[in-house]
């Protein structure tokens, strides 16, 4: 039964981040006092209708876009119907039948890189939350009639790793764009998983169970490996699997049932009348086209191209901050310096200022390193004027607050030692000071070469330019060798 | 100034508040003083607010005086969201509901000038035909007190027959304007879809539902349609193109006019001998005034019926679910969610609309959606389509408005099948989203004496064409100026 492989689809959730709600002016904030940002058609008063926001209908192309989509120049809202109280109208009016996206793909790049296919993206409102408190509950309609982009991937994906890769890759891309925080801890972002089993090599699909609403990566990747494991052990016992819906439980760490088969949901669709169908013209996707950022697989390819390691790019192209601080400090630094490599500043970055940043727990948009210092640092270093070591002495100025790294080395003399004659004077010096060491090296005992480096770096107090010292030093010990 | 008369029309009252002839003020004491005498007995009326008509009055008085509706008595159908006045769509699942906002329609009246006396009453969520499915008591009709006024606009239709109000605002999703414009002998327009907002009216089924005026002349019809007509920012179904003069309309009428008549309708079983014989005459009359008659044949019609109610209660179902009675609304409370929503529900809603829901989810039940809705909305397309073949050969169609005059109370209330039936000639331009009239064309023949409605249908947002031929067949008789006989309940 170890032939088993799993199947794994998801639907995932994006909050666009508008002005106002999908279908009424009602301003939409995260966060705001419960029921503080609600208006008639919120409530789902007698009398109102959803007028569309067509804020909401770019963001929805420009994802369609960037994920290789065909849009559809008409497409139809439905209502889907079922009671609950954080659903005010009785119905929640999405996409049914005729979604204004189908097809595309997302590439998660990586050690193996996939292609993941999307069945559909379409445009719905998100319904509101409920609270509970000790026995009485309530609803914050603050979140109902929120627009929110429903994607849904073919069950192109085989591990709960490459669910979670996926969701991250589709995370960076919808950030990048600037359609949403996506936001998995605050719901701006949010995820169901399809997974079944299937003998390896088979194209027939299992019996699928559904795990919804997965509020963390942690927690995707362990409820998908949860469930694998439960469908697994069902299948080795003979036992088959039964079709349902199925929630996580991060604290226990367990899956729980929540709707079985017999109690699948009809949601009694129907189109709705209220809503002329959406019609999307060439002209607007040529619009929003032309707005587009450069997407992170863009951006990747730029950097790849000039150089920089694979990984270190997969690292600054998560993040849309991230990806521009770093293009904006490349920039800064060759414009200094034509021929610096492109990859010394991805490692800086990735290396020294992703590791502060980590260490003192701040976001990026909280560095108190601006690109432009950083490159003059990193320019420092690589043209040699700072040794390594000083640079990193400046990196944690730069970081105390200070502005510019030329003018510290400036003002305190950390310029690195490149002049040979001053080299060549210390050299001599360490030399005579030290001459039982010395013969022993001429003797054969190379090792002894690092104790004279060490020396001479520290008569210049690190600033002797490294390079030159190995250069000049075996120069030294060469010349003064009897032939 | 002597007393104005009750029966002065929109027209003469905007005209004479213009001139100064008449006091706004004036004018609504007349009204309110009628409605106090009749309302005990017509029940047309489910709230009245003299006070605020009183402001509203001085305000006009006081102001300008050249709004198209300036101190203009009306009334909205309770279906119509106000923020000064309760809204209940005639359900006790709203009793009490105080809208915190204002509808598109009562905006606009005031914005014109017009004088809101209250509301109507109607049957439940304007479901029905005879203003019997009411909380409270039925609407009597004025030319009888024991028989319905038809629905659901029944208390509009009986309130500006009577005399109480010169004009009010309906609705109609099959037939709820024209046919109690007809049984109580008013007329009735209801507008293409979308020609009016519906931001604001209280949603019964979406794709049929439009809101139009009642009065007692084609000209006061106009000029309350040409306040009512526009683009709405807050209705997205609502037409964007300019509103025509309608009051212009109804003196342009086209040289040649064709009346289309589709003659198998008249084989209709149930069809009344007065209502043929006065329809007959209609026809004949309105052939002698220059129009033109044609026969046109609508092929699907029969089918009207039944795509309609397979339609209008699946819309229904799903535009009534909102009322849970957790956020407004009737709220009786039980252990759980599911039993709070059932015994809340069972509570605020009546028979006729418990029928239509239950009808309506079960046509949008996965396994029969296909067959009741989906085939339902082809043969839409097909009535659709008749229309349009028709009205390649003639302008506007006419028929009878309903099959039969005004039936006692009660006599359908056991058999809504029958009640359905009723809707035969004035569900197709709802079906096809097309403008629709009644106008008085007769009375019948024993005691009591009932009106008799002529309908008259045009293209899609061609008003203008059917105003102009109902007001071509109001040139040809006097029975819009009848009045009825409320002389001995004191009027």
């Amino acid at each position: 039964m170890s032939a088993l492989e799993p199947v794994i689809g998801l639907e995932v959730h994006c909050q666009l981040e508008t002005h106002s709600k999908l279908f009424s002016a009602c301003p939409l904030e995260i966060g705001a006092a419960p029921n503080t940002r609600t208006d008639p058609y919120t409530w789902g008063l007698p009398g109102t209708l959803p007028v569309l926001n067509r804020e909401a209908v770019r963001k929805a192309i420009a994802l369609a876009l960037a994920t290789h989509c065909e849009i559809h120049g008409e497409s139809q809202f439905a209502r889907k119907h079922y009671f609950y109280p954080d659903l005010p109208k009785g119905y929640q009016i999405t996409q049914s039948d005729r979604p204004y996206a189908t097809g595309g793909w997302v590439d998660v790049p990586g050690a193996a890189p996939l292609r993941v296919r999307l069945q559909r993206i379409h445009l719905e409102e998100d319904a509101g939350k409920n609270l509970h408190a000790g026995r009485s509950s309530g609803v914050d309609y603050n979140r109902a009639g929120a627009p929110l982009l429903e994607i849904v991937s073919e069950p192109d994906l085989r591990s709960a790793e490459q669910a979670a890769a996926y969701l991250r890759e589709l995370r960076g891309l919808v950030r990048a764009l600037g359609l949403s925080a996506a936001n998995m801890e605050e719901g701006t972002l949010r995820c169901d998983a399809n997974v079944s089993l299937r003998p390896r090599g088979h194209d027939v699909l299992g019996v699928r169970c559904e795990i919804k609403n997965v509020n963390s990566f942690r927690f995707l990747a362990r409820a998908i490996e949860a469930e694998i494991a439960r469908q697994q052990d069902l299948l080795q016992q003979g036992r088959t699997i039964e079709r349902c819906t199925l929630g996580f439980d991060g604290e226990r760490d367990r899956l729980f049932v929540m709707r079985s088969k017999e109690d699948a949901a009809d949601y009694r669709y129907l189109p709705d009348p209220d809503l002329p169908p959406l019609s999307i013209s060439a002209a607007m996707i040529e619009a929003v086209r032309a707005t587009l950022p450069e997407l992170p697989a863009d951006r990747r390819a730029r950097w790849a191209a000039a150089g920089v390691a694979a990984d270190d790019a997969q690292l600054l192209s998560a993040e849309r901050e991230l990806a521009d601080y770093f293009d904006a400090t490349l920039a800064a630094a060759t414009a200094r310096r034509a021929e610096l490599p492109a990859r010394r500043v991805a490692a800086w970055i990735v290396t020294e200022l992703l590791g502060k940043l980590a260490a003192e727990g701040l976001p990026l948009s909280r560095c108190p390193i601006t690109p432009a210092a950083l490159a003059e640092l990193v320019v420092l270093v690589d043209d040699g004027t700072v040794s390594g070591r000083t640079g990193k002495d400046l990196f944690a100025r730069l970081w105390q607050g200070e502005a510019s790294a030329a003018d510290i080395a400036a003002r305190e003399g950390l310029q690195q030692v490149s002049d040979t004659s001053a080299i060549d004077r210390t050299i001599a010096e360490v030399l005579a000071a030290h001459p039982q060491q010395l013969a022993a090296l001429r003797a054969g005992k190379d090792a002894l070469r690092g104790f004279f480096v060490g020396q001479i770096m520290k008569a210049t107090r690190g600033q002797a330019n490294p390079k030159l010292v190995a250069e000049r030093l075996a120069a030294a010990i060469a010349a003064g060798e009897p032939t | 100034m002597s007393a104005p008369s009750p029966w002065l029309g929109v027209d003469a009252i905007a005209a004479a508040i213009a001139s100064r002839e008449l006091d706004a003020l004036a004018v609504v004491e007349v009204a309110l003083a009628r409605i106090a005498v009749l309302q005990p007995r017509l029940h047309a009326f489910v709230h009245l607010d003299a006070a605020l008509a009183r402001t509203a009055a001085a305000r006009v008085d006081a102001g300008a005086r050249d709004g198209a509706l300036a101190g203009v008595p009306l009334g909205l159908k309770d279906l119509f969201v106000t923020a000064d006045m309760p809204t209940t769509a005639g359900s006790r699942m709203l009793a009490g509901w105080q809208p915190p906002y204002h509808g598109s329609h009562a905006r606009r009246l005031d914005d014109a000038g017009a004088v809101r006396l209250g509301k109507l009453s109607l049957d439940e969520f304007a479901m029905g035909s005879s203003n019997e499915n009411v909380p409270g008591e039925p609407v009597r009709n004025p030319w009888a007190l024991d028989r319905v006024a038809g629905g659901s606009s029944g208390g509009a239709a009986a309130a500006v027959a009577a005399g109480m109000l010169p004009a009010a605002i309906g609705s109609d999703t099959g037939g709820s304007i024209r046919q109690p414009a007809s049984l109580c002998g008013v007329v009735g327009l209801k507008p293409s879809w979308g020609r009016v907002t519906r931001a604001g009216m209280i949603a019964f089924a979406s794709s049929l539902d439009q809101a139009g005026p009642i009065a007692r002349s084609v000209r006061d019809v106009a000029r309350v349609l040409g306040v009512l007509a526009g683009a709405d920012p807050l209705d997205s179904t609502c037409a964007t193109r300019p509103v025509p003069d309608y009051v212009a309309a109804c003196d342009q009428v086209p040289a040649g006019l064709r009346v289309g008549v589709h003659r198998d309708a008249l084989a209709l079983p149930g069809l009344d001998a007065d209502v043929r014989a006065a329809f007959e005459a209609a026809l004949l009359r309105l052939r002698d005034a220059g129009a033109t008659l044609v026969d046109i044949a609508l092929p699907h019609a029969t089918a009207a019926v039944p795509t309609y109610y397979v339609l209008c209660t699946a819309e229904a179902a799903s535009n009534l679910a909102r009322y849970d009675g957790i956020r407004y609304g009737v709220r009786v409370a039980a252990d759980t969610l599911a039993a709070t929503l059932e015994a809340s529900r069972s509570a605020g809603f009546g028979a006729e609309v418990r029928r239509r829901i239950l009808l309506g989810n079960f046509v949008l039940r996965k396994d029969s959606y296909e067959h009741y809705y989906g085939r339902a909305q082809r043969v839409r397309r097909r009535i659709a389509d008749d229309y349009r073949d028709a009205f390649a050969r003639c302008d506007v169609i006419a028929s009878p408005t309903a099959p039969q005059p005004a039936f006692e109370l009660g006599a359908r209330v056991a058999d809504p099948l029958a009640m359905y039936l009723g809707d035969v000639f004035t569900v197709g331009a709802n079906l096809a989203g097309l403008p629709a009239i009644s106008v008085p064309c007769g009375f019948t023949g024993g005691a009591p004496r009932l009106p008799i409605g002529l309908q008259l249908v045009g293209p899609r947002f061609r008003e203008d064409l059917v105003l102009a031929a109902a007001a071509l067949h109001e040139r040809t008789g006097e029975w819009h100026r009848e009045r009825p006989p409320l002389a001995e309940v004191g009027a």
